[in-house]
């Protein structure tokens, strides 16, 4: 019950990175080495040294070298953090033919030398947490990594551009695909626009025939309509059940001649593909290009199934494709990864009353804008009111709308001044109108962007930099009769302004969507507070995720434009490929196990683990962990009250001695003052 | 072994109630092979003996000593280095030896609060305000009690100690196994365990021997057993809301309280390899807490008034901090 200071017999070797001046700078790096070989010595430590950079080839081949010639059983490195070196001090341990495990990397540069203005301080705090890092590996186990072997099906959820993509990639390098879109139809956000920026050219033209390859590819498995119900096993093994919703539609004998849908007496207004700005049938395909062809018939909408009588798309289906007797199917695929590309929703502008969006007729949603601007469109591409004839003599476009406002979103969404420039375009082009773009900043990162802004400018677009206060129809003088009103600051010229214009364009936020968390919960992947999905690295590993086998691309990561949400979709479908091709993955080792002796069955457990790692066998009332699903995130650990399940790597008996030798330090230090 | 060729035995109580010594006695009719294979040399509870008796054994003479409570002031202390070196197997015996228990909750006073609540409360009757004093000038010459120190300590902070046995009590039938086990071991059919065991105990949980039905845990709320509307006899009562101990608690009782109907307050301490009772049974009560608004959080561990004698009742002294900050501003 008392814990004495254990014995130690293990031959230490301890490295001390200058990482240049980035530690150096701030910690007396040589005096905590030479401290470490002095003091640490009766702990085990043999070999203390420090040197420039670690992590060079240099710096390794003296760690592999010491543990030939010097006999090292553990090595200490105080450097950079784990997420960055870990991995290469391991791996050069491994090659002197040390077990890799047996290596510790403890920070002295994000948690002292960055952190840190004192000299004097901080090199103190270095031997402390050097001393916690020698307590603790000589406590370390030599560990096997975990194999697995890779299925080598990937699902990817969700058919935008950034989901496509990544499909064709994995399907084109010769591997199965399953892809699951929510609507009727692939094609994302992309197919709503007209015009892309900055290059402008036509949407549908770029996406189409990548739709039209995911539909045709022999080894892409299509499942619009359809959407994941549960989630399975882990990487390299997991079990997918996918609802393939009722289409009332016998796709083998379903032409898409359109023919159910053009006489179809139900229509509607469409709120996903036309931003509700158009209509569609209660049997559809969102537009004319859809992959797959086949149409669906909106259930909750149609009238044989909302009254019981109808049927007119049976009676003149000429093919009998209409199927009212469907019901959804389960279908259970094994993959060995999963792509999450499910994109991002638009910030309902409505909740900037000040804007008029929903009260004012003219004002529009940049999505609602898209759609007007889109010849396969309801006005076919003829930018007009809200009354469908009369064309705009003045248009205000409004750029961070639900952005970068601490009421609303905090982000900035990447596209919305690109977007906005490529309206103020498509007004000027097709209108000759006067355009207004108000904007907070612009941001025109990347390449030919700022060029395209310097091509607005000419066209003699009208930027009035400051944030709107207001959009309003009430008149002050007769000018502003009948009109819109945009009140602003112009922080430029440095006065309030009342602009009339006939029609107002708000370019609204990207949001996560709006079941992203529950989305998220299923896979077994974290989110941020605000709803996008969070990666590896934010610089280093962009599209894997801390749960292996799940990685995320496109604007589910976060706002983006097309070329980064493709590159993204590219590269995750590389990750996948690269595992594919190795046909098994180590697993890090760091795993939780249960001591079935110890375990009560008590269960407080059994709801803790965020990847549903934890198994209770009810028979024999105990609690286990399946080793692969586990990720080693310790929640288990802390909950069991009977300390029945231990952490490889992170033992009590790690931890307790790492706290140990930290406070070591410290306490000499406090008999030091003691002592005057 | 002594002059009738039987190894000898002592007992000795410090900081405890008494209980131990009871529960000892308590083993029926295995007290009379207690009595066959054992000289009892000194038991303060059961026998007259002086402490210079002791002090003229040879080292090492005494093969048993169970010792019960805390370490609280400088003659309990005296008396454990004294059997430390009398005995070749000293066992901490019950709670108070072993972790602290109900004594040991005086870690979160100061030595004036205790003082003041033993002497000056109105539970005491003392008009004079007397204090005891260490040392009094007497006619006959200088005499003293001995020294009170600002915290109580287990046994095993103040000497090494051989074995553990928890329980507040110990129960009876741990103790007679314990018992048959060293005449066994006396007659060479059995081995010791390992020094530094836990003896007399599983090494699970209490919820391990409990009868009740268990599911997933989700608490919506915790409540006194009392104000609890039609308690479910067959179903675990931290699924009712009621803040059972069972799940951190050392098993060896046979889960005598929630087959009773009332909660497990804890008295056979941490499970093996536990270093912090309480800490471990906050995070645990903690992670079956079925909210993630923090308000709706604080409202439901309301119903936990006492947290300290929920999860340090018989452990304080024992525990990673071994008391609270104002006993040790002398
Ligand atoms: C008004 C506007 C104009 C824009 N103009 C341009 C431009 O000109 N140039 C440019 O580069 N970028 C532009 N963008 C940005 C562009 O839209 C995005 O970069 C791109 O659409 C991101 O693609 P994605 O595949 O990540 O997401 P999305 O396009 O949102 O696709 C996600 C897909 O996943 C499906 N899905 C969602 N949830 C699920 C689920 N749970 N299960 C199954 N399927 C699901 C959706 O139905 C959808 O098909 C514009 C954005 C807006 C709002
Ligand atoms: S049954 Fe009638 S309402 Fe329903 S999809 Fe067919 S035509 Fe439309
Ligand atoms: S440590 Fe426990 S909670 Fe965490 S992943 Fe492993 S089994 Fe699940
Ligand atoms: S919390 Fe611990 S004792 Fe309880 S079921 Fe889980 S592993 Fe077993
Ligand atoms: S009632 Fe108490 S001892 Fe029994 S299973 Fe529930 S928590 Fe464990």
């Amino acid at each position: 019950m008392t814990t004495e200071k254990s014995e130690n017999k293990e031959r230490i070797g301890v490295y001390v990175c200058h990482c240049g001046s980035n530690i150096a700078g701030i910690v007396d790096v040589q005096d905590v080495a030479e401290w470490a070989g002095r003091d640490l010595a009766e702990r085990g430590v043999v070999v203390s040294r420090d040197y420039k950079f670690m992590c060079s080839s240099l710096g390794q081949e003296l760690i592999e070298k010491d543990i030939q010639e010097e006999g090292l059983t553990r090595v200490v490195v105080a450097a950079c953090s784990p997420h960055l070196h870990e991995a290469t001090f391991r791996t050069a341990c491994s090659r002197a033919g040390l077990n890799p495990y047996l290596c510790e990397l403890v920070s002295i540069r994000e948690q002292v030398s960055w952190v840190h203005t004192d000299k004097e301080a901080a090199t103190e705090k270095s031997k402390a947490v050097l001393s916690g890092g020698v307590e603790r590996v000589i406590h370390h186990e030599p560990l096997e990594p975990l194999h697995v072997p890779i299925h080598p099906a990937t699902l990817v959820v969700g058919g935008g551009i950034s989901g496509i993509q990544a499909a064709l990639e994995i399907a084109d390098a010769g591997f199965p695909v399953y892809m699951v879109e929510r609507e009727p139809s692939i094609g994302g956000h992309m197919a709503q626009f007209d015009k892309t920026f900055p290059t402008l050219d036509c949407s549908a033209c770029i996406l189409t025939p990548k739709m039209v390859s995911v539909g045709n590819h022999p080894n892409i498995n299509l499942f619009t309509w359809s959407e994941v119900e549960k989630v399975d096993g882990y990487v390299g093994n997991f079990t997918v059940t996918i609802r393939k919703k009722a289409r009332y539609i016998k796709t083998e004998l379903c032409t898409g001649c359109g023919i159910c849908q053009e006489k179809c007496p139900k229509k509607l207004i469409d709120d996903v593909y036309e931003a509700g700005l158009g209509y569609r049938k209660a049997v559809y395909t969102p537009f004319p290009q859809a992959v797959p062809k086949y149409p669906v018939i909106d259930r909750e909408n149609c009238t044989f199934f909302q009254k019981g009588t109808c049927k007119v798309c049976q009676k003149f289906c000429p093919t009998d494709a209409i199927d009212f007797e469907q019901e959804d199917e389960l279908i259970t695929v094994q993959v060995g990864n999963i792509i999450l590309a499910t994109g991002f929703d638009l910030f309902d502008p409505r909740k900037v009353s000040q804007y008029g969006y929903g009260r004012l007729a003219n004002v529009f949603s940049s999505l609602e804008f898209e759609r007007l601007t889109n010849a396969a469109g309801p006005t076919n591409g003829n930018i007009v009111l809200r009354d469908g004839v009369t064309t705009p003599r003045a248009v205000g476009i409004i750029h961070c709308v639900g952005s970068r406002d601490r009421n609303f979103n905090n982000y900035c969404s990447v596209i919305c001044c690109m977007q906005s420039l490529k309206f103020a375009h498509l007004v000027h082009e097709r209108t000759g109108a006067t355009v207004y773009n108000f904007y907070i900043d612009m941001r025109t990162a990347y390449k030919e962007y700022d060029e395209f802004y310097q091509r607005i400018l000419e066209e003699g677009t009208l930027f009035v930099r400051g944030k709107v206060a207001e959009v309003t129809g009430a008149a002050r003088s007769p000018g502003e009769e009948g009109r819109l009103i945009i009140q602003v600051e112009d922080t430029l010229a440095g006065k309030q302004r009342r602009i009339p214009v006939d029609m107002v364009i708000l370019s609204a936020a990207l949001q996560p969507r709006y079941d992203a968390k529950e989305v998220a919960h299923k896979f077994g992947i974290s989110c941020s507070a605000n709803g996008w999905y969070i990666e590896k690295h934010p610089k280093l590993d962009p599209v894997a995720t801390m749960t292996e086998g799940i990685f995320i691309a496109g604007c589910v990561q976060g706002p983006k434009d097309i070329p980064t949400s493709v590159s993204q979709g590219a590269a995750a479908a590389a990750r996948i490929l690269g595992r594919i091709q190795q046909k098994e993955i180590a697993l890090e080792p760091v795993r939780a196990s249960v001591d079935q002796d110890k375990c009560s069955g008590c269960r407080i457990c059994n709801s803790m683990c965020p990847f549903n790692a934890i198994i209770f066998h009810e028979d024999r009332m105990v609690t286990e962990v399946n080793p692969a699903l586990c990720q080693g995130c310790g929640t288990c650990i802390a909950a069991c009250p009977a300390g029945a399940i231990s952490g490889t790597g992170f033992s009590d008996q790690q931890i307790l001695a790492q706290i140990e030798g930290l406070l070591m330090v410290n306490f000499e230090h406090a008999r030091v003052a003691e002592l005057g | 072994m002594s002059a009738n060729g039987k190894p000898k035995f002592a007992m000795y109580w410090a900081a405890s109630c008494g209980g131990c010594e009871i529960a000892v006695l308590n083993i029926g009719e295995k007290i009379l092979d207690f009595d066959a294979n054992f000289e009892v040399v000194f038991w303060p509870v059961a026998m007259d003996a002086k402490y210079k008796d002791v002090e003229a054994m040879p080292d090492q003479s005494i093969l048993l000593t169970l010792w019960n409570g805390g370490i609280r002031n400088k003659e309990n202390e005296e008396i454990a280095h004294l059997l430390r070196r009398k005995s070749q197997i000293l066992v901490a015996f019950g709670s108070c030896a072993t972790e602290g228990c109900i004594p040991g909750l005086a870690n979160f006073s100061s030595t004036e609060e205790i003082f003041h609540a033993a002497y000056d409360s109105i539970s005491s009757e003392n008009p004079e305000k007397l204090r005891p004093q260490y040392r009094t000038q007497m006619p006959e010459g200088e005499i003293s009690i001995p020294e009170f120190y600002p915290t109580l300590r287990t046994l095993d902070q103040v000497v090494k100690v051989d074995y553990y046995m928890p329980g507040c009590p110990p129960e009876s039938h741990q103790i007679a196994s314990v018992i048959d086990l060293v005449i066994q071991v006396l007659q060479g059919k059995a081995t010791l365990p390992p020094a530094g065991s836990v003896i007399g105990a599983g090494i699970s949980t209490v919820c391990d021997d409990c009868p009740r039905q268990r599911n997933v845990k989700l608490v919506k709320k915790f409540t006194r057993i009392q104000a609890l509307q039609n308690p479910d006899p067959t179903l675990c009562l931290l699924e009712q809301g009621v803040p059972c101990n069972g799940p951190a608690t050392r098993q060896g009782c046979g889960a005598l309280c929630p087959q009773a109907g009332a909660q497990c307050i804890g008295c056979y301490g941490p499970a093996e390899g536990v270093i912090d009772y309480g800490a471990r049974l906050i995070s645990a009560f903690a992670s079956v807490i079925d909210s993630t608004d923090p308000d709706e959080i604080e409202a439901i561990l309301d119903g936990i008034p006492d947290p300290a004698g929920q999860f340090y009742r018989f452990n304080l002294a024992g525990s990673l901090l071994r008391a609270g900050m104002k006993s040790w501003s002398r």
